[in-house]
């Protein structure tokens, strides 16, 4: 049951925040960390005590909900969804903490709405029935179009539809899939539902798999975002108040990423093989051309929107590599872009704070007025340009790695994406950071706040550098079961050809 | 033993974390003595370790330690850990105790900049990733301290951060080696999809077990990683990065672009010579590479005006001598010039740095003069230190070290007289533009009068540098000069020995013509530029000075080829046309919004004559169908 | 008893209706269209009554009573409008009023 109060927990913090907002500003703060630590506590006491990660579900929670279409409330816990969760009340903890001085209006449904998004998150995370799913994927949309366009900088309203419009149509695209998927299932065996388990054997034939499957993969993909579904992501980033940026780019971009590993490559393995070499080229299309525009960005809100893009093609290259050094290299680049991205996005947040402006031509030897922002603005820098010892290389280098096992071309062409990242991270370095100042900004250094929140990022991006075993063992048996899964119908397909072909062959020689 | 090991890096580490995380409660000398202290307790520790070691050989051949496992996915498994071997002994030497002796001299050369304690804190991380690079068991955790030293170098060339060009130096620094590493990693890939580990050692027996000595893969493999070694250090054609780096402080320039850094490359290789042996053709293209950057660098030296650049081409010009030793196999030479370098090189950028600190920041050697008088201990120092460089026949250890290498490009056996030639051309280069700085600088009438006397945090490390620069060459002598070969039977425990043709009895001929050319060297130097500058005054004037003095235009090649373009292309699409094309749907959607809403007007009666004329129009349809 | 064919009854309805729409069309004032409207309710009810007296069925005469308490309704809430636009801007005369246009 662990899992429903996880929700339900976030949902009544939420209403309670957004009532008590009419009290005074600073309740809504407190009920919201409160909410989100009992959570992250919660859930790190059940880490602790699991001994082992088996390639069984770690807690699986079953409910009818809507017994007459094969509705029910399915939730289920693994190591990939384990780590999805903390990493998400970990960023939602630091996004209330980025919140606290920055918004001052209507706080109590700011927080109603926070609370809300890291509820459809953690249900997208943890939903095993395609229904579900939808319905969690779809709560993760309002508040978020809310929270650009109320609390969101100068041009927040167009921001928010165009957030709106892409995630709402990929996302009905994906409701069709669900519902074709559903009827597919029941014609075939005659048991009609949404489960994940039941649906994960469905026989399709290989037209009809892809057919269904690019609703899937619209969703996701606009969510990661891939080139050249991504318009929506610059926007919506740099128009977003902070906590929405990180929040975005930390979490909400994952839920593609989660999705892909934990629908398209087990529902669709046959589909998912097929459109494998599509999906590779789309993944360095996206390094290489998120990293061009970054490169050419002034407004740094913006030019660290277009490094995502980067930085989730990676994700994307390594989804489609189908092996077990990619997969665990997205996992980890899931984490470490959320954080490391997340950060520099903080950081941008702040520096707006002060000198109210996100162009960096304005900007420039701001060192000397904080060093302590620009250590952390050089390491988070340099986390995005995959330097060793930080979380994101440990990522880069087991997705190229494994992505060099399948495509040893794609995998090259991404590794150019390295030097292109360094350009554009030495770039933000530069503009801000060195050379003179343009103007007298009268700028304070980081407060305390400030300094732990930036801490406690640098910590575990190091980590993920240092020592990074444990999310591997976590997330191990989940991945494997993925590939499983995956591979085991790929190879009987493989085999069916084969004997086709064989026979086609003999047939051909008896003529 | 071991332990001790694994503090060698850890306590540069350990101090970079204290000045970090204090560097508010720190005073400036007690960050200082921090700094210098942890690199002079791991010099310490590497002595002992080395005593240790080197009394154990040849019986063990290395020690090893592992501290953690750093990841470990299906079959793939790195661990952090560390193997000390005679090569990777020779290194953590010179890093430590040169590096001791730079951060000492720092103390009193940075005293007076604000940023001391970020300063140092860059140094210490600095050296703890170089004895990372050097220490390590496995490639990944090599790459992990060659990305490090990277890093610092580029902080520390844009230290002073207020200048716009020392960031746009740092930056073309990183960038440049960061092309390198990015083919070296690509390399490092194939090495472990073919054999499955990232251990050096494992490697190199398995590559040489498998792979066809001439076969593809072995070559492409090699070349991937010799881009990475060229980058980082220096070579033809990534080797324009250098010059610029001398932005930095001067003990960033001793340590990092002299000393230690810029060698990684030079250690990468000679560790990983099992794969270039594997693929004759790269090596044979190293050697070539090495002889053509000793010659262009040597002729852009020539050149030159500003102190710090000279030296700077010097140092590509010298690490070229020591890529030549690889090419050919005389790992040992590489290894021992590497060493010397490190001496004198350190001690000639160390001098240049009081030079320009007491002249108020004055780099042109043209505006010096009269030095000799000023400041003796500088003068000699810096004088030991030239005439290391210039391979001073007997007398200095560089005459040991770059006569080796000299020898082994002629008498190897993949050696031969056009590598000899060139290498004979760069000598006298060498002792030309060393001697040029002499007496440019130090002799003559003095333009700029020095503010201050340096003190003895300075000078000593000078002197003790000049000590070394002048006996450290005698732990190697050739056969023809006592044949005393401690160094290299040291080197040969972890090195392949290199062959040699059957020459052995011209060593001396070969050695006499060496000496000439570098004592003819430091006499033209003295005659163009002392005696009767006149003689070169066409040639100063002469558009070919100027193509060697802009480092054979490879800035401008690369700016027309690579730069430009690239800043065009981003430029070109900054706006991202796939959202044009976003845009253009909606503003398409808004046209046909315009085009439709002229209908609604608002008056009443024309909706209501379009209403009956509609209604009308489906009627007569309805009734003629 | 004078029997009129159906068809011309249908054609005097039909009669009835335009007039109604042309007088809609025409007419400038909002309460002569309002009227207008009315005459054309009318006409389709009288459509209705034929119809029911053609095929004598009571539905026509059903639906007749049923259009006679629409337009009923209909006009009470017309004239309120009309009072209101009145009241609003001080004219009667449609095309003066197009706020409705699309800006």
């Amino acid at each position: 049951m662990i899992l429903i109060y996880l929700i339900l927990i976030l949902l009544a913090g939420a209403l309670l925040a957004w009532i008590s907002g009419n009290l005074n500003h600073v309740l809504p703060r407190v009920i919201t960390l409160v909410t989100l630590i009992v959570d992250l506590v919660w859930l790190i006491i059940y880490l602790l005590q699991t001994v082992a990660f088996s390639n069984k579900w770690l807690i699986d929670v079953q409910h009818h909900w809507i017994l007459q279409f094969g509705i029910g409330v399915h939730f289920a816990l693994d190591g990939l969804s384990l780590l999805m969760l903390l990493l998400t009340f970990f960023l939602g903890i630091i996004s209330v903490l980025i919140s606290w001085k920055e918004i001052n209006s209507r706080v109590g449904f700011f927080h109603f709405n926070l609370l809300l998004i890291l509820a459809g998150i953690v249900g997208v995370f943890l939903s095993l029935d395609l229904f579900l799913f939808y319905f969690f994927w779809e709560l993760m949309l309002v508040p978020m179009y809310f929270l650009i366009g109320i609390w969101g900088h100068e041009n927040r309203t167009k921001a928010a539809y165009k957030f709106f419009l892409y995630t709402q149509a990929s996302g009905l695209l994906m409701f069709i899939s669900i519902l074709a998927l559903y009827f597919v299932h029941g014609n075939s065996t005659g048991i009609y539902t949404f489960d994940y388990i039941q649906l994960l054997g469905t026989h399709m034939s290989a037209s009809t798999g892809l057919l269904i499957m690019s609703g899937f993969l619209a969703a996701f993909l606009v969510k990661l975002p891939v080139v050249p579904l991504h318009n929506w992501l610059p926007d919506a980033h740099t128009e977003a108040p902070t906590a929405g940026s990180l929040i975005l780019a930390a979490l909400l971009l994952k839920t593609g990423a989660y999705g892909l590993l934990r629908f398209i490559v087990p529902l669709f393995p046959i589909a998912s093989s097929s459109f494998a070499p599509i999906g590779m080229i789309l993944g360095v299309i996206g390094i290489l051309y998120g990293a061009k525009l970054a490169f050419a960005q002034t407004d740094l809100k913006r030019l660290i929107a277009y490094t995502s893009v980067s930085h989730m093609g990676f994700v994307i290259l390594g989804v489609f590599s189908f092996n077990e050094l990619a997969y665990q290299g997205v996992v980890i680049q899931m984490i470490a872009h959320g954080i490391s991205t997340g950060a520099l996005f903080i950081m941008a947040g702040q520096l707006s704070e002060r000198i109210h402006t996100r162009d960096i031509n304005k900007m420039g030897g701001l060192w000397e007025k904080a060093p302590f922002m620009g250590a952390i603005g050089l390491i988070f820098s340099m986390a995005s340009l995959g330097l060793p010892g930080l979380g994101n290389f440990i990522a880069e280098l087991l997705i190229l790695l494994g992505a060099f096992k399948s495509n040893v071309l794609m995998s090259v062409l991404a590794c150019i994406g390295l030097i292109a990242a360094t350009l554009y991270s030495l770039r933000i370095l530069q503009k801000v950071f060195y050379g003179v100042k343009n103007t007298d900004w009268k700028m304070n250094d980081l407060s305390i706040r400030e300094k732990t929140i930036a801490v406690s990022l640098v910590i575990v991006i190091a980590g993920l550098g240092f020592y990074p075993q444990p999310v591997f063992n976590i997330a191990k048996p989940a991945l494997l079961k993925t590939l499983d899964e995956h591979n085991e119908k790929t190879q009987l397909n493989s085999e069916n050809l084969k004997v086709e072909t064989d026979l086609k062959s003999k047939l051909y020689f008896y003529k | 033993m071991k332990t001790l090991i694994a503090l060698i890096p850890a306590l540069p580490m350990i101090s970079f974390l204290i000045l970090v995380l204090f560097s508010g409660k720190l005073s400036r000398k007690v960050a200082g003595w921090i700094g210098a202290g942890s690199i002079g307790i791991a010099a310490v520790l590497t002595v002992i370790v080395s005593v240790d070691l080197i009394s154990a050989l040849p019986e063990i051949k290395s020690y090893q330690i592992t501290l953690w496992q750093w990841m470990s996915v299906g079959n793939l498994s790195a661990d952090i850990s560390f193997r000390l071997d005679s090569l990777s002994l020779v290194f953590c030497f010179v890093i430590t105790f040169v590096g001791f002796l730079i951060h000492s001299y720092s103390i009193g050369f940075m005293d007076k900049d604000e940023g001391i304690i970020r300063f140092f804190a860059y140094m210490n991380l600095f050296v703890s990733s170089m004895l990372i690079l050097v220490l390590a068991d496995n490639i990944l955790l090599v790459y992990l301290g060659w990305e490090g030293v990277g890093l610092c170098s580029y902080l520390l060339i844009g230290f002073w951060y207020k200048e716009p060009e020392n960031g746009t130096a740092a930056r073309k620094a990183f960038i440049i080696t960061r092309i390198g590493d990015t083919a070296m990693i690509i390399g490092i890939f194939i090495l472990f999809l073919s054999f499955g580990t990232f251990n050096i050692q494992d490697i190199m027996h398995l590559a040489s077990a498998k792979w066809v000595a001439g076969s593809s893969i072995a070559t492409i493999t090699a070349v991937l990683l010799l881009g990475g070694a060229l980058g980082k250090s220096a070579q033809v054609p990534l080797q324009t990065w250098l010059p610029d780096a001398m932005a930095g402080p001067s003990p960033v320039s001793a340590l990092i672009h002299a000393a230690t850094m810029v060698t990684a490359g030079v250690y990468l290789i000679a560790r990983t010579n099992v794969l270039f042996s594997l693929a004759p053709i790269v090596q044979g293209f190293i050697a070539g590479i090495g002889a053509l950057t000793l010659l262009i660098a040597g002729f852009s030296a020539l050149t030159q005006h500003d102190l710090k650049r000279i030296l700077a081409y010097s140092t590509i010009s010298q690490i070229g001598y020591m890529f030549l030793a690889l090419g050919v196999g005389a790992y040992s030479a590489a290894i021992f010039h590497f060493m010397i370098h490190a001496f004198f090189k350190a001690l000639l950028f160390l001098a240049a740095g009081v030079v320009i600190l007491v002249l108020n920041e004055e780099h042109d050697i043209f505006k010096m003069g009269g030095l000799r008088k000023k400041m003796p201990a500088v003068f000699w120092t810096f004088l030991i230190g030239s005439a290391s460089l210039s391979a001073l026949p007997l007398v200095t250890a560089g005459f040991y070290s770059k006569d080796a290498i000299l020898w082994f490009a002629l008498s190897s056996t993949s050696g031969g007289v056009v590598l000899w030639i060139a290498g004979i051309v760069g000598a006298f280069l060498t002792a030309l533009y060393s001697f040029r700085m002499i007496f440019i600088a130090f002799f003559g009438e003095a333009k700029t009068q020095p503010s201050f006397q340096a003190g003895y945090l300075m000078t000593i490390p000078l002197v003790v540098l000049a000590v070394f620069s002048l006996f450290g060459g005698f732990i190697e002598l050739p056969a023809s000069l006592g044949n005393f070969h401690l160094f290299s039977n040291l080197i040969n425990q972890s090195l392949p020995v290199v062959g040699i043709k059957n020459v052995e009895h011209l060593e001396w001929l070969f050695q006499l013509i060496s000496s000439l050319i570098a004592l003819s060297g430091i006499y033209l130097a003295y005659l163009f530029y002392y005696k009767k500058p006149v003689f070169i005054d066409s040639f100063n004037h002469s558009k070919i000075h100027h193509f060697f003095e802009i480092g054979f235009g490879f800035d401008k090649v690369y700016d027309i080829l690579i730069v430009r373009p690239v800043v065009w292309l981003a430029e070109i699409d900054k706006k991202d046309f796939i959202d044009q094309i976003n845009i253009s749907i909606s503003n398409m959607a808004l046209i046909g919004n315009e085009v439709l809403s002229i209908a609604q007007n608002g008056k009443l009666r024309w909706y209501l004559l379009t209403f009956a004329f509609g209604i009308a129009v489906i009627l007569t349809y309805m009734m003629t169908k | 008893m004078l029997s009129v064919p159906v068809e011309t009854q249908i054609l005097f309805a039909g009669i009835l209706f335009f007039l109604g729409m042309i007088g809609l069309l025409v007419r400038r004032n909002l309460v002569f269209m309002l009227m207008s409207i009315e005459i054309m309710f009318n006409s389709a009810g009288l459509v209705f009554i034929i119809a029911a007296r053609h095929w004598n069925q009571p539905d026509g005469q059903v639906m007749f009573i049923f259009i006679l308490s629409v337009t009923a309704v209909e006009v009470a809430i017309g004239l309120a409008l009309i009072l209101q636009v009145y009241h609003h801007f001080k004219t009667l005369d449609v095309d003066a009023i197009h706020k409705l246009k699309d800006e």
